[in-house]
């Protein structure tokens, strides 16, 4: 600030130089920016007027003073450039007239003002140059600290980040798009087993493995194109000492600021273990513990890539289906521990056995295996080498074993099936396999399968069908080979299928005594079969005709029997003596492998009974002579042999002497004989001769509905 | 770096602080910022006059301050404390006044600092002001303000830096919420109220600075200060708040495009 208090000389005039003070200070007001208020400015502009007057004054004369307002003018900040013009051009016009008193003006007061004028300009002009230069200076100097400072923060930002790149336990490089590695930290290097140097010589190309994923290369490409900004992938490193790395990648890409790629930037992290464990747990997720082999899951898995990948060629696919014969039986007697190492045994024989083949041997639970062979080969050879592999003796603990097993075999071209398919068609062939005994192979049959299948049907429908009342009975004469009358009918049932027609009994009655279903169907001819019966006894009461309905063993064996038979008589009214039960020498002598309880109990009851297809089985004479049997049906084949249409002679001879025999003995024990399978007016006359009682057949008549034998009867009434 | 600040020195695009510096007559500034100066200039001759205009009123409204009893100040928006700085306003009335100075621009806060060598009383901090409390964080750091106590908060010539996306009324919450009662504010800020179209076209040129401004109305300027009670006159075209002299207001007191006004916090009754 300037020099306020300086005394005001008496020979300047106190009001002018005031008046002066004010209207500068009011005109650099008004011309620029002054950093004071208007009476600092007055008061400041003051003192300055008054050092002028004083300069302009003194003697000697020297225009100092005005340098030094002119410096302190720019000091105070007045450095407007029209302020200076108007300070100067001021002290040229009105300074002495307003400031300096008339009388006290020197004589070369026109030089002293210019030179005044001079002065503070000069002392002005070299103040504000100072100013200027140390105002640059100092801006300059502090936009180059400012930017030290953004530096040095960029550096010391930088040297974090290099920190974490360089200690990160993760594997960080860079590369540019063309691939080049560019940095790589020390964990990359090392999981690479490379130094950092070796790697930067080195193209990410050039890290390629045979295994990496599908399409990897390409999303590669994308990223370097910029179609993509980041990827992830698991990929196989080979390390520099040839060993491998599983890691877990992750791709980014860095652009410039226009959006044009520029680095790629890799994290890697070694999943080896974990991946390692993977693998084991997807080992242990398809294989079998017990022994090692691939389990159904991965059996289903790789039939599925056969499948799939053999689709569009023409080729075939083979499976054979081992399931071991009596395992279990082993198992009981010999304790579960041997039978899991005869398992163990059996699982390491197969693969051994198949291995050089490349077929797949896969444990499918319990003692069951299965062979997927690949590639068109004959699977029936290479059951049949399993089956030897199986077959050879095996030592088990301190136990020697003979072990067979069955195999069903499925092949077929790989187009026409499905894995679901080929299996079950597999599982019903071993079956078939152990159906026929042990230690065979059976090949699958489609027209065996179908008629299984239909069987299987016909099985499932026939519960429904004896409620719908879809069974039917016929009926077929027993005739006296002596006068030719008919003495009885036997009673056969007939299936009206809503969809198949009228079906025979050898198609059904099997699967129905399978399945047990015989006993309710049987008890529904029996109770049919007595009333017609007894219709036909009411109406013809002499023809004394006599039904003959069979007794399948299940049902013979039935402890109810006894009480269904007296009930079925009781309801329908029908003399006991009018009824005939045929049971098989089998029925006969039961389950238990002595004649039946019932027997007797039946013949009580007064009902017939007669022994069907006698001859066939096991006929125990001196059973026979003790049960209560009225009459012996001689099975269709006896009857068959005498036909006598001369092509064999001799053999002809040989049943007719079986049939005379037979009858001797029958009539021996006093039991009827009847002849079945009666074909011809020939066969008839023999077996008459031959002294036999009945005879049943198409000559005397074929089964026919209840309607043709009333209407026989009545014939024969007539 | 702090979040929102440069990251580079681009001494190749002007600066606000150094635009504003040359208007004042100063030469902390260089050719890129004198010739949009000029070119400013040459559009809204008003416009140097305008600036010069501001820091008289920040000038006149530090020393109600200082009469008030204030004796420390947290200056945000300095730019470059040439001449007529608060420190020297407020220490040539008392020796032991205190002033922070915040700016967004690394340089005025690098040349400040320079400035502010030994002066033991000041401190400076770069900052944002859309940050306030990392303004406030550091202020307390420095250890200079007491916020127990009453303080100035000086916002001349900056709130109209900060577009209505970034919420001036938020921040102005924010720094009106830290001070102790008997606290005051102080803002100026450019209006398009009463202004010729050149003036609102000119503003539009400062986009060429980092900074955009935000031309508001009386109410939204009143608005900033809140809850606080505002000083006669009100909030007003900048000539006109409490001139040093009658003479100093010409006639046409609208023609610097800018409000000015105080408000204080008085303690609630009760």
């Amino acid at each position: 600030m300037a020099a306020v208090g300086d005394p005001i000389g008496a020979d300047v005039g106190r009001g002018g130089a005031e008046g002066y003070a004010a209207d500068w200070a009011r005109a650099v007001r008004r011309l620029g920016f002054v950093p004071l208020s208007a009476a600092e400015t007055e008061r400041l502009l003051l003192a300055h007027t008054v050092r002028l007057a004083q300069a302009v004054r003194t003697e000697p004369f020297t225009a100092r003073p005005a340098e030094e307002v002119g410096r302190a003018l720019v000091e105070a900040h007045l450095t407007e450039p029209r302020a200076l013009e108007w300070s100067l051009r001021a002290l040229g016009t009105d300074f002495p007239r307003r400031v300096l008193a008339a009388d006290g003006w020197p004589a070369d007061l026109t030089e002293r003002i210019a030179a005044v004028q001079g002065g503070l300009a000069a002392g002005y002009a070299r103040a504000l140059r100072d100013r200027t230069f140390a105002q640059q200076e100092r801006i300059a100097r502090s936009a180059w600290q400012a930017r030290d400072e953004v530096e040095q923060a960029l550096r010391d930002s930088e040297a974090r980040f290099r920190a974490v790149f360089t200690g990160a336990a993760i594997g960080i490089g860079i590369a540019g798009v063309d691939g080049q590695i560019i940095d790589v930290n020390q964990a990359f290097a090392d999981m690479l087993g490379y130094s950092i140097e070796e790697l930067c010589r080195i193209n990410v190309a050039a890290l390629f493995h045979a295994d990496d994923a599908a399409g990897m290369w390409e999303l590669y490409q994308q990223l370097i194109e910029g179609k993509q900004d980041a990827a992830r992938v698991e990929k196989r490193y080979h390390r520099k000492d040839g060993s491998v790395v599983w890691t877990d990648l992750a791709v980014s890409l860095i652009r410039h600021d226009d959006g044009r790629p520029r680095f790629t930037v890799a994290m890697i992290e070694d999943i080896t273990e974990r991946y390692e464990l993977q693998q084991r747990l997807r080992f242990q997720a398809l294989h079998d513990p017990l022994t090692g082999l691939p389990n159904r899951t991965l059996f289903f898995e790789t039939l599925g890539r056969v499948l799939d990948a053999a689709a569009a060629a023409d080729r075939r696919v083979g499976v054979c289906f081992l399931d071991l014969d009596g395992f279990k039986a082993i198992n009981d007697s010999l304790g579960h521990d041997l039978g899991d190492r005869l398992l163990v045994m059996i699982g390491r024989r197969l693969a051994e056995c198949v291995a050089d083949h490349g077929h797949l041997v896969a444990r499918m639970g319990g003692d069951e295996f299965v062979i997927l062979v690949d590639g068109g080969e004959d699977a029936v050879a290479v059951a049949k080498t399993a089956l030897a592999a199986v077959a050879a003796p095996v030592h088990v603990g301190d136990q020697q074993l003979a072990v067979s097993a069955s195999v069903g075999i499925v092949e077929c071209p790989v187009a026409e099936t499905s894995a679901s398919e080929l299996m079950k068609a597999a599982d019903t062939t071993l079956y078939w396999a152990k159906a026929a005994g042990r230690g065979r192979w059976a090949v699958y049959d489609p027209e065996r399968s179908a008629r299984d299948m239909a069987r299987a049907a016909l099985v499932a429908g026939l519960p429904a069908a004896l409620e719908r009342g879809e069974f039917v009975l016929h009926y077929q004469p027993i005739v006296s080979l002596l006068e030719g009358r008919m003495l009885a009918v036997e009673a056969l049932v007939r299936w009206k299928h809503p969809e198949l027609g009228l079906i025979g009994p050898d198609r059904f009655i099997g699967l129905a005594e399978e399945t047990g279903l015989i006993v309710g169907l049987g008890e529904w001819v029996l109770r049919t079969a007595c009333r017609d019966a007894e219709r036909w006894w009411r109406e013809f009461p002499d023809a004394r005709l006599v039904v003959s309905v069979n007794l399948a063993a299940r049902q013979a064996d039935d402890p109810a029997i006894v009480d269904t038979v007296a009930d079925a008589l009781a309801t329908s009214g029908l003399p006991e003596e009018l009824l005939q039960l045929e049971l098989t020498e089998s029925a006969v002598m039961g389950s238990a492998g002595e004649p039946l309880r019932s027997l007797h109990r039946l013949a009580d009851l007064g009902v017939r009974l007669a022994v069907d297809d006698f001859g066939t089985g096991y006929s125990n004479l001196a059973y026979l002579r003790r049960l209560p049997i009225h009459c012996l049906k001689l099975a269709g084949p006896f009857v068959e042999g005498i036909r006598a249409d001369g092509t064999d002679v001799a053999a002809d001879h040989r049943d007719e002497r079986i049939v005379d025999a037979l009858v001797r003995l029958a009539h021996a024990l006093e039991l009827w004989v009847t002849a079945e399978a009666v074909e011809t007016g020939v066969q008839a006359e023999r077996l008459r001769a031959l002294r036999c009682d009945t005879g049943q057949g198409r000559y005397f008549g074929a089964p026919s509905p209840a309607e043709t034998i009333t209407a026989r009867l009545r014939g024969g009434a007539a | 770096m702090p979040d929102g600040l440069p990251t580079e020195i681009d001494l190749t695009r002007p600066s606000a602080a150094r635009v504003y510096d040359y208007f004042l007559g100063g030469a902390h500034n260089f050719e890129i910022d004198r010739q949009l100066a000029e070119q400013i200039a040459s559009m809204t001759p008003n416009l140097a006059a305008t600036m010069r205009s501001g820091r008289e009123f920040l000038r006149r409204a530090v020393r109600v301050l200082l009469d008030a009893g204030i004796d420390q100040f947290l200056d945000i928006g300095s730019g470059i404390p040439t001449v007529g700085n608060v420190h020297e306003v407020a220490q040539a009335a008392n020796p032991k006044a205190r002033v922070v100075y915040v700016d967004i621009d690394p340089v005025a806060v690098a040349h400040s600092r320079e400035l502010l060598a030994g002066n033991d009383l000041t401190g400076v901090i770069h900052a944002d002001l859309r940050e306030p409390e990392r303004i406030l964080a550091e202020t307390r750091q420095l250890g200079l303000i007491d916020f127990s106590r009453p303080m100035g908060i000086l916002l001349a010539g900056v709130v109209h830096f900060v577009p209505d996306a970034d919420h001036p009324d938020a921040i102005l919450a924010t720094l009106r919420a830290a001070a102790a009662p008997g606290s005051f504010l102080v803002i100026s800020h450019s209006t398009f109220e009463d202004q010729p179209q050149e003036m609102l076209d000119a503003q539009r040129l400062s986009a060429r600075t980092d900074t955009e401004i935000a031309l508001r109305s009386r109410a939204q300027v009143t608005g900033f200060f809140g809850d606080w009670t505002v000083l006669e006159p009100g909030v007003v075209h900048m000539p006109l708040w409490r001139p040093d002299s009658p003479s100093d207001v010409d006639e046409h007191p609208e023609r610097f495009g800018a409000f000015g006004g105080v408000a204080r916090y008085d303690q609630p009754a009760g």
